[in-house]
């Protein structure tokens, strides 16, 4: 397979927007990017920029390989990347709103209502709730790969509790800090307001009537693998960083538990599944939630961002009809390519998919973090031969997806500076009518030779993302 | 401020201050142990150590012997052991960890680093380089996370807790200190020498020794050395100057349950700032110690209850 280089052209010649840093690059000495690669490595260490690993020994931390070379995307580029990005969002939300009321979508036949309504992640309690500006996913991780030039194709789309943007913020902060000197020849769009905008966001969605909103971070705590994420954002944004334990609800109303005693609660950012969030409503043995707190929610006392049951969106077997979703609610052509999905509960489909298993990816439908799924061009002959079984044994968790040629960059690895996979989150912040975010996100890198896996989970690293301002 | 982050920042200063004290506490033990003395007055002072924070049992499953050696590894890197100085930096790292979006970079950081350190020096490597250096560097951690708290933190609420919580075990640790030592050294008190020495080292564990010279420029005595390290005002390991700030900073958090606990806390107070100190000697040391103590801990567990774990939900 041929795979574009976002640094190189076909021909070997350095692509316009690298220009500046490859000259950099080649004029600095190996002994200062050593020295300056071990320089990131404490500070990150120091800093406690780690993560959990499931699976691993509780309470272990790791840290997230951190990549010098940065991921420079043009501005054009960007723009059309953005505008695609907006007409995706607003399509979900739409979406989100629709099949939570009076579901047009389904009475039309756009999607088979059994597709939405028998979903797990479909949440009845959330029927005819209406959620402040009509907005469900306030903050979305897009996941876009590029397979060739301009070509890139959306992944999923991350509508639950999407992380990384923590990394996406420190790593330019890395970067400015390692190499001032690269910040002064470009011109690399800031994305340290992310916070800022993000807290202005939360403050847009608070309940009807509350003018001055109490805005909190609901973390399952310390031992969860973003926790790290968690504190930074809370700080960042100057609110409380609160767990289930901390609040409570009384007369269909939260509070939180403070040292001058109950506080009201109007706004949370929860980075806690829909399933633990309320030990009445969903799991009965989830000790991380807040008790009552769905009974505020439907009463309209208090704001969840993500809403609850928004799942039912990004779910993979949702995925493939997201181009129909931008046609039927905003009579618009998609601007951002979906990746040809084959959905396995159909029999035609399956049948494909169990022919072509080597040369396909397979992936869990409510799968995430690259767990439970196969890259068939990576895998051996077991481990295909195990996916057949699964498949064959439950058709319809399962969907299947060409194995797209990813684009890789120059990365430092063991070896010297070696082509590395890629993949790009932005993150998507919306309130109502506006749609914003900052330029670029994050971008995650695969650092095994040929893995097209890039989940830190999985081994990944990351990279600095820069978009170029004209 | 979030009961539970005023938990975390409470008890992450008290372990940090536990530690500070406990290293105080040990080197001050090893310096005396090499004074001459008999084997039976060395092994005294370490079983007083492990005594002193009611470890006897908990000591007794790991090391045959009560000797100084036994007692420095236990105390300063068993990890089963969550007095030792190991638990209590992995404690205050892991308090800190809970809440570090309260605290400042700096703050976070030094917790952390000295965590990190901490872990990696086995007992053995410490022994080899100096057991004394060791102890000095725990000192400097704890400093330094007390100069970045003074010198990064807002003086808020958080702040507040955290000195509640600095405080409070200070002043538990130095009544602990100067119970077991007193008792230790007071029977022998006609022996001059050793005794200069000892009472020195004692004073030096709460870096006193040079307060003492320039409070009473003369020669050291018991009851002197237990007034200036009880009611002394301006001493800053002294029971006194603890609870002039523990008052301070109780009021400053005061909401509407926590009167009956500044209540306390006043009264412990004035028995300090009215206090006399051939009273509390007629009184006896030993047993004022022990009364003292008790209602440091109940204070302790009055903030716990008012601030920290709210058991009703009085919405």
């Amino acid at each position: 397979m041929n795979f574009y280089n976002e640094m190189y052209d076909a021909k070997g010649g350095v692509r316009a927007h690298y220009k500046g840093y490859e000259d950099w690059l080649k004029a600095t000495p190996p002994e200062r990017i050593e020295r300056k690669r071990a320089e990131a490595d404490l500070a990150f260490h120091r800093v406690g920029i780690t993560f959990a690993v499931y699976g691993e020994e509780a309470g272990k931390e790791r840290l997230i390989p951190f990549d010098i070379i940065p991921r420079v995307i043009p501005s054009a580029e960007w723009k059309a990347l953005q505008s695609g990005l907006r007409q995706r969002v607003k399509a979900l939300n739409m979406f989100l709103w629709d099949v939570y009321h009076d579901q047009e979508i389904l009475k039309a036949g756009v999607i088979p209502a059994e597709q939405v309504l028998n979903n797990a992640q479909y949440r009845p309690v959330m029927q005819g709730v209406d959620v402040p500006g009509q907005i469900y996913a306030h903050i979305t991780g897009v996941d876009i790969v590029r397979a060739g030039e301009g070509e890139f194709y959306v992944l999923e789309d991350n509508l639950r509790v999407p992380s990384g943007v923590s990394y996406m913020l420190e790593d330019r902060k890395m970067m400015m800090r390692l190499f001032p000197e690269l910040f002064a020849k470009h011109k690399v769009a800031p994305v340290q307001h992310y916070p800022d905008m993000l807290l202005e966001k939360l403050r847009a969605v608070a309940p009807k009537g509350v003018t001055d909103p109490t805005v909190v971070v609901l973390t399952p705590g310390a031992y969860n693998s973003a926790y790290f994420e968690h504190t930074f954002l809370a700080q960042q944004m100057g609110v409380e960083l609160v767990e289930g334990r901390d609040l409570f609800v009384k007369d269909e109303v939260v509070y939180m538990r403070t040292t001058q005693g109950p506080q009201r609660v109007d706004v949370i950012y929860r980075r806690l599944d829909d399933d633990f969030m309320d030990p009445t409503v969903f799991r009965e043995d989830s000790s991380l939630g807040i008790p009552g707190i769905i009974r505020a929610y439907q009463a309209g006392n208090v704001t969840l961002a993500n809403a609850v049951g928004t799942g039912v969106a990004d779910d993979k077997s949702i995925y493939p009809y997201v181009p129909d979703m931008i046609r039927f609610y905003l009579g618009e052509e998609p601007k951002l390519n979906n990746v040809p999905t084959y959905m396995c509960r159909k029999k035609d489909d399956l049948a494909y998919v169990l022919d072509h298993l080597p040369e396909l990816v397979v992936k869990e439908v409510h799968g995430a973090g690259g767990y439970g799924m196969l890259v068939g061009p990576a895998s051996t002959k077991e481990q295909i031969e195990h996916f057949r079984q699964l498949l064959i044994a439950k058709p319809d968790g399962y969907i299947a997806q060409p194995t797209l040629a990813l684009s890789n960059c120059p990365t430092f690895v063991e070896e010297g500076i070696a082509p590395r996979h890629l993949d790009l989150r932005p993150f998507v912040l919306s309130s109502g009518e506006c749609v914003n975010m900052v330029p670029g996100g994050l971008t995650r890198v695969a650092l095994t030779k040929g893995s097209l896996v890039v989940n830190s989970s999985q081994g990944g690293g990351t990279k600095d993302t820069w978009v170029l301002e004209d | 401020m979030l009961s539970r982050t005023a938990d975390h920042l409470f008890w992450m200063s008290r372990y940090i201050e536990r530690a500070e004290n406990l290293a105080r506490l040990l080197d001050v033990t090893w310096q005396m142990s090499l004074v001459p003395q008999s084997e039976e007055a060395a092994n005294q002072s370490w079983n007083a150590i492990i005594a002193l924070n009611s470890l006897d049992e908990a000591f007794a499953k790991k090391h045959a012997t009560v000797n100084g050696e036994n007692v420095l590894k236990f105390m300063v890197s068993d990890p089963d052991n969550l007095s030792s100085i190991h638990s209590c930096l992995r404690l205050a790292r892991e308090n800190a960890h809970a809440v570090r979006g309260t605290l400042t970079t700096e703050m976070w950081e030094t917790l952390n680093a000295t965590w990190l350190e901490a872990k990696e020096k086995s007992f053995e490597q410490l022994l080899g380089a100096g057991i004394g250096d060791y102890f000095e560097w725990v000192k400097m951690r704890s400093s330094l996370s007390r100069g970045t708290t003074l010198g990064t933190l807002l003086q808020d609420e958080a702040y507040h807790f955290i000195r509640l919580g600095t405080l409070l075990e200070r002043a538990d640790n130095t009544a602990r200190i100067l119970d077991v030592k007193y008792h230790v050294l007071r029977p022998h008190d006609d022996e001059g020498a050793t005794d200069f020495y000892e009472w020195g080292a004692l004073l030096r564990s709460v870096s006193a020794f040079e307060v003492y010279r320039k409070v009473y420029r003369d020669v050291i005595t018991p009851d002197r050395v237990a007034e200036l390290l009880i009611l002394n005002k301006d001493m800053p390991r002294s029971l006194h100057f603890c609870l002039n700030s523990v008052i301070k900073n109780l009021e400053l958090v005061a909401n509407r349950q926590s009167g009956e606990t500044a209540r306390q806390a006043g009264l412990l107070h004035a028995q300090l700032h009215y206090g006399r100190i051939e009273d509390i000697l007629a009184h006896g040391l030993h047993e004022w110690l022990t009364d003292f103590m008790d209602r440091i801990y109940l204070l302790g567990d009055g903030i716990s209850k008012d601030f920290l774990v709210p058991m009703a939900e009085a919405a």
